[in-house]
C-alpha cells in the first residue's frame, strides 16, 4: 500500500529581510527514511529544519510533515516532532531531571519516561545538578532525552552527536540512531558520517538545492562540489 | 489506523517510548510553567530583589528629596503607586528573558501545549513577584514616609493592590512577550509598558488617596470598579494576542 511521504516540500522558499535563506526547495522522504541534509556554513540547513519543526513559516512554497499542511496544521504535528538543534533548550539553573518533568508536562507524558531516558543516557546520577555545572557533553544527553521524551515520529536533528565523546554517542545510538525506526532529518557537516546514515542526501548551496540523490549513488567528488 | 502509525507498530516499542501519551492538559501545563518561572527566579534571584531594593531605595530618595520625614493624603498615595509602578516595569522587563536566552520559546513552542498557558503562568508569575515586592515595599513605604497608620486602611489597600496588581500583570505579560524579541527590549519594555499602566496608577492613586488621610476616608467605588474594568479590557486583550506574538 502506498504511503504519503513524511516530509513533502515543493518550491519551499524563505527569507530573512532581503537575504533568501532557502530558495524554490523541493524534496520527499518516506516515512521511517532519514534524509543528511548537507552544505557548507550559511546554507541554508538550520532554516530548513526549524521550517520542518513549525518553528519558522515558509514565505512561499508548500510544506508538508506527517501528512499535515504547515503551517496552517502546525498544531496538528507540533507533538510529533521531536528537534535536537544547536540550542538544548533547556534551562540552566534547572537540573537535568526538573527540565525534562518540564518537557513531560508540556507534552502531556508520564514522568515515568524522564527516569527511563536518563537511565538510558547513563546520567541518573547527575540528574539532579543545575545543568550550568554539567560538561557540554552531558547537557547533550540531556537535550536528546528533551527530544525523544514525547516518542516523536520525526526526529530533526542537528549534528546530533556535537559534543559527546565515543562511548556516550554510543549511548545515544539506540534514540537518534538508524535503529530508533524513526523518520529522520540530519544536518551534518561530517558528509561521509552522514552519508553512512542516510537514505537520501539533500545538498544546499547559498540556500538552493544543489544536490538530491538516494545516499547510495552519492560519490565523494560530488560532496567536495558542495563545500567548494 | 493511519499507514504512518502501523509502520510504528511494526516497529516495536523503541528505547524511551513513553508508557502512555496523553494530552497535556491546560492546568497542568500552566503548573509546569509557574513552578518552573518561580524555580528559576528562587535559583538566581534576577527579579523580586531588584525589584524590592528599588522601591526601598525610592523611599530613602523621596524621604530626602521631600525634605519631609512624613506624607499623607494624595501625595502619599502617588509617592506609593509611582514608586511600585517602576518596580514592576524591572519585573517586567525581566519576566521573559529566560526563555529568549536559553531557548525556552522553542522549546515552549514545540510542544503541543495550549498557548495562551504560558500567558497565564507568566502573569500569575508576575502576581506572585509583585506580592512578594509589596510585602517588602508597603511596610518600607509605612516605616519612612507615610505619616498615618496603615492598619485601619489595610483590608481596602490590599483590595487595591490586589486590583492593581492583575492590571499590571495582564500588560507586563502582553508587552514582555512583545518587547523580548526585539533587540531593544531593555527599552522598548518601559516604553510601551509606561504609557499603558497610566491608568492602573491613576485609579490606585485614586482610590488610595482617602485611605492614606486621617481620619481615614472611604474608598471612591467608582476608580475601583474602573480599575478592574481595565485590568479585565487587558486581560482579554493579553489573552487574543499573545499567540500572535510568540509566531515567527
Amino acid at each position: 500500500m502506498p504511503t504519503l511521504p513524511a516530509i513533502e516540500l515543493r518550491g519551499l522558499t524563505r527569507r530573512y529581510g532581503e537575504r533568501l535563506a532557502l530558495a524554490e526547495v523541493t524534496v520527499a522522504l518516506e516515512a521511517g527514511q532519514t534524509l543528511a541534509v548537507l552544505g557548507p556554513n550559511g546554507a541554508g540547513k538550520t532554516t530548513l529544519l526549524r521550517l520542518l519543526a513549525t518553528l519558522l513559516r515558509p514565505h512561499a512554497g508548500e510544506v508538508s510533515v506527517l501528512g499535515h499542511s504547515l503551517p496552517d496544521e502546525s498544531w496538528a504535528v507540533r507533538g510529533r516532532i521531536g528537534l535536537l538543534g544547536h540550542e538544548p533548550l533547556l534551562y540552566r539553573e534547572l537540573s537535568a531531571r526538573e527540565n525534562l518533568r518540564f518537557h513531560a508536562a508540556l507534552h502531556g507524558v508520564e514522568e515515568a519516561n524522564v527516569e527511563r531516558l536518563l537511565g538510558v543516557v547513563a546520567m541518573e546520577r547527575r540528574a539532579d545538578e543545575p545543568l550550568r555545572t554539567l560538561s557540554r557533553g552531558m547537557v547533550q544527553r540531556v537535550a536528546v532525552c528533551r527530544a525523544l521524551l514525547h516518542d516523536p515520529e520525526l526526529l530533526l536533528l542537528d549534528e546530533p552527536r556535537a559534543n559527546l565523546d565515543p562511548a556516550a554517542s554510543e549511548l545515544v545510538e539506540p534514540l537518534v540512531g538508524r535503529a530508533s525506526g524513526r523518520t529522520r532529518v540530519i544536518v551534518s557537516h561530517d558528509p561521509a558520517g552522514a552519508l553512512a546514515e542516510a537514505d537520501l542526501v539533500l545538498g544546499l548551496v547559498r540556500g538552493r538545492v544543489a544536490l538530491l540523490a538516494p545516499a547510495a549513488e552519492v560519490d565523494a567528488g560530488a560532496l567536495a562540489e558542495l563545500y567548494r | 489506523m493511519s499507514a504512518l502509525g502501523e509502520e510504528r507498530v511494526a516497529a516495536g516499542e523503541r528505547v524511551g517510548a513513553p508508557a502512555l501519551r496523553r494530552a497535556p492538559r491546560m492546568r497542568a501545563v500552566v503548573g509546569a510553567l509557574l513552578r518552573k518561572e518561580l524555580r528559576v527566579e528562587l535559583r538566581t534571584f534576577e527579579s523580586v530583589p531588584a525589584m524590592s531594593l528599588f522601591s526601598v531605595t525610592t523611599y530613602v530618595l523621596f524621604h530626602f528629596g521631600l525634605q519631609q520625614n512624613s506624607v499623607a493624603g494624595p501625595l502619599a498615595s502617588g509617592v506609593l503607586w509611582v514608586t511600585l509602578l517602576f518596580a514592576a516595569v524591572l519585573g517586567v522587563n525581566r519576566l521573559f528573558v529566560a526563555d529568549a536566552e536559553q531557548g525556552g520559546f522553542d522549546g515552549f513552542l514545540l510542544s503541543p501545549a495550549d498557548r495562551s498557558a504560558l500567558a497565564l503562568a507568566k502573569a500569575l508569575a508576575l502576581f506572585t513577584y509583585l506580592v512578594v515586592l509589596e510585602l517588602v515595599s508597603v511596610p518600607a513605604f509605612a516605616l519612612l514616609l507615610l505619616g498615618v497608620s496603615l492598619w485601619q486602611a489595610m483590608p481596602d489597600l490590599l483590595a487595591i493592590l490586589a486590583l492593581a496588581n492583575l492590571g499590571v500583570a495582564a500588560i507586563g505579560t502582553l508587552v514582555g512577550a512583545l518587547a523580548v524579541r526585539t533587540r531593544a527590549r531593555d527599552l522598548l519594555g518601559p516604553l510601551l509598558s509606561l504609557p499603558l499602566l497610566v491608568p492602573v496608577v491613576i485609579g490606585a492613586a485614586l482610590c488610595t488617596t482617602p485611605l492614606f488621610r486621617d481620619p481615614v476616608g472611604g474608598m471612591p467605588l467608582r476608580w475601583l470598579l474602573t480599575l478592574a474594568l481595565y485590568d479585565l479590557v487587558f486581560a482579554v486583550i493579553a489573552y487574543a494576542l499573545f499567540d500572535f506574538l510568540l509566531e515567527d
